[in-house]
């Protein structure tokens, strides 16, 4: 937390805040949803990421963290005795962090059995465990079952959104430049090379997970307290796969491809609307060809800022 | 009453095994040598019901009846095998050196193109599929019904089984499978078209999905544009839980599951009856990570 930090930290947020107050007041509501539904993409995407881009286990799963964040935050804000205290701001606050928090320790539970796992069969370890959460929640009266939750108070704003998807963005971006991120990215490349080299990989493995799903818990949280409903069809397999996606398409290991890869693929579908029915033909295709033509997304293993860095000690090596 | 109970719902199991063994061989079939999960496997299976639902319509006035399964359960197996070979020929085999994981994404772009192209086509809503032969009980005890598609089902299924294992490991074309599979590079430097034995996988692959939706749709007459994605996820877990490219493993590993759901609605909750496919699969795999009768494959640096 050095003098640096807070020069940037305090007009981010001052930005946010006015942004937030500038949305509500002069851009129509179907604008403002989908810019909030990328905030929490992009939340979700960047925490997938360190899991799946960094240390390369492959993890279909985190709809399912998503949704012990979302269920637990809204539980403590709706449904649990106390409730209605929690209904400020920094209530909605402390729940959605206990929602992170919760989905974390769900994360501890499918990190576990990683140690053993490898490639495809953690994949649908993963799914598995997803599909199980949701299939648990679907079981639970008091949430609703497959009703559904209604009724959740709607205080999370573009402000907070936001300020979590900067934190989600700082606090990885922290950890893959430092020597856990290191230890993480050789896991990807080589994990019998990795462990041969003194790197503890159960230890880093299981790390990722947690740190993972505690955001991917916090951007449920945060989706939860948006939509004010939660039902367990919005953490299904699909959404797991839709994460995926954006981490792919944006290139793995690099965080600003996340946001890009979340970005498109949360707006490109909203301007396809003009292909009525055909919408969701076309998006699957142009995920085909950019898998054919450009398949380590569309950064690569880069960050957007390194793409200009090399162009200039191009132009540096030209002249 | 109890043991009535429980030979009942070993035959529905079986009946219902055998649908996910069915798809769970083409899962673990293009695994076992591609090494990639066909997540497009399950809406093979999925366009295969439609493709039966119309042949049906079309071929309505053939007789006897037997005849006109046979030709239905031929003109899906063309049909998904035309669609399975047109994607792997586009979408897969452009990525056949890419990493592991585009080619996943791929699969998964395919799934939802046929999906959303399904549903602009056939309509979201459920259609019935023809009850092309007549349900007849053939055996009929107290509690205790047998009826003809059950045993239509698990004698299909077992015959195509049967000859599987006949062309796997039997036939030329089954030793190049087998040997692509242990090392694709290796076989295809002995002198074995790796490319048209992976093509091949798919049309055994495919045609099995087709003949399991036809069946499928005998046993539960209700086709949706996202049919295959519950039954796809399981049959993978089967095929996962027998060991992923053990043939004989998909075969077992469809069976238990679907012995394992019967069983669990009967004994403690319809409403879990899709999470324990999956409890199962952690289970197993944590104790036996390379599956029931999966081999363990040395990983070397």
């Amino acid at each position: 937390m050095n003098k640096r930090f807070f020069l940037i930290a305090i007009p981010v947020v001052a930005a946010l805040y006015g942004l937030d107050y500038f949305l509500n007041e002069y851009i129509n509501e179907y604008v403002v949803r989908v810019i909030m539904n990328c905030g929490i993409a992009c939340i979700l995407s960047m925490s997938l990421n360190l899991v799946n881009g960094c240390a390369g286990q492959f993890s279909l799963g985190h709809a399912g963290f998503m949704a012990v964040g979302a269920y637990v935050a809204a539980t403590l804000t709706t449904v649990f005795p106390a409730g209605p205290s929690f209904q400020s701001h920094l209530g909605v606050g402390m729940a959605i962090l206990s929602g992170g928090i919760a989905a974390g320790l769900a994360g501890y539970l499918v990190g576990l059995p990683s140690l053993r796992l490898r490639g495809d069969y953690l994949a649908i370890v993963t799914l598995g465990f997803g599909e199980i959460i949701r299939i648990v929640i679907l079981n639970i009266e008091a949430v609703g079952g497959p009703r559904g939750l209604p009724g959740i108070p709607r205080l999370s704003s573009f402000f907070w959104i936001y300020v979590w998807a900067a934190i989600t963005g700082l606090v990885l971006f922290r950890i893959i430049r430092s020597s856990v991120g290191r230890a993480l990215l050789s896991l990807r490349e080589d994990e019998i090379a990795a462990e041969s080299m003194g790197i503890n990989t159960a230890k880093y493995k299981v790390q990722a997970f947690v740190i993972s799903s505690f955001f991917a818990g916090i951007a449920g949280g945060l989706f939860a307290h948006y939509q004010g409903f939660v039902d367990p069809s919005s953490f299904s397999f699909n959404r797991s796969v839709e994460v995926v996606i954006m981490v792919v398409m944006g290139g793995m290991g690099s965080i600003s491809g996340s946001v890009i890869g979340a970005i498109i693929v949360t707006v490109l579908p909203e301007f396809l609307r003009f292909l009525d029915k055909f919408r969701m033909v076309v998006f699957p295709l142009i995920l085909i060809i950019l898998m054919l033509l450009r398949p380590m997304g569309l950064l690569g293993h880069k960050e957007i800022w390194q793409l200009f860095r090399f162009k200039r000690s191009l132009k540096k090596a030209v002249a | 009453m109890t043991l009535h109970a429980f030979i009942q719902n070993l035959i529905n199991g079986l009946a219902a095994g055998s649908v996910y063994a069915l798809v769970a061989l083409g899962y673990t079939m293009v695994y076992g040598v591609l090494q990639f999960i066909n997540f497009a496997h399950s809406d093979i299976f999925m366009l295969g019901a439609f493709g039966g639902l119309y042949l049906a319509s079309w071929l309505a006035g053939v007789h006897p009846q037997p005849l006109q399964l046979a030709l239905i359960m031929i003109g899906t197996m063309a049909f998904c095998v035309i669609v399975a070979l047109t994607v792997e020929r586009i979408a897969y085999r452009p990525l056949r050196n890419a990493p592991r994981l585009n080619v996943l994404i791929t699969a998964i772009g395919v799934s939802l193109f046929l999906e959303n192209l399904s549903q602009v086509v056939f309509g979201a809503d459920p259609q019935l599929f023809p009850s092309i032969i007549k349900t007849v009980p053939l055996l009929e005890g107290d509690d205790i019904i047998l009826n003809n598609i059950q045993v239509l089902v698990v004698g299909v299924s077992l015959f195509l089984m049967l000859i599987l294992h006949w062309i796997v490991h039997h036939t030329k074309l089954g030793t190049a499978m087998r040997a692509v599979s242990f090392d694709i590079q290796i076989a295809s430097l002995m002198g074995i078209p790796t490319d048209l034995v992976i093509a091949f996988t798919f049309v055994i692959g495919s045609s099995l999905a087709g003949s399991a939706a036809i069946l499928y749709g005998l046993s539960y007459p209700k086709i949706e544009p996202f049919l295959g994605v519950m039954i796809g996820l399981k049959a993978f877990v089967a095929a996962v839980f027998g060991g992923i490219g053990s043939i004989m493993g998909a075969a077992v590993g469809g069976i238990v599951l679907g012995l394992a759901e019967v069983f669990t609605v009967y004994y403690i909750s319809s409403s879990f009856r899709d999470a324990i496919a999956f409890a199962i699969l952690i289970v197993i795999l944590l104790v036996r990570p390379q599956g029931l009768l999966g081999s363990v494959r040395k990983v070397k640096v």
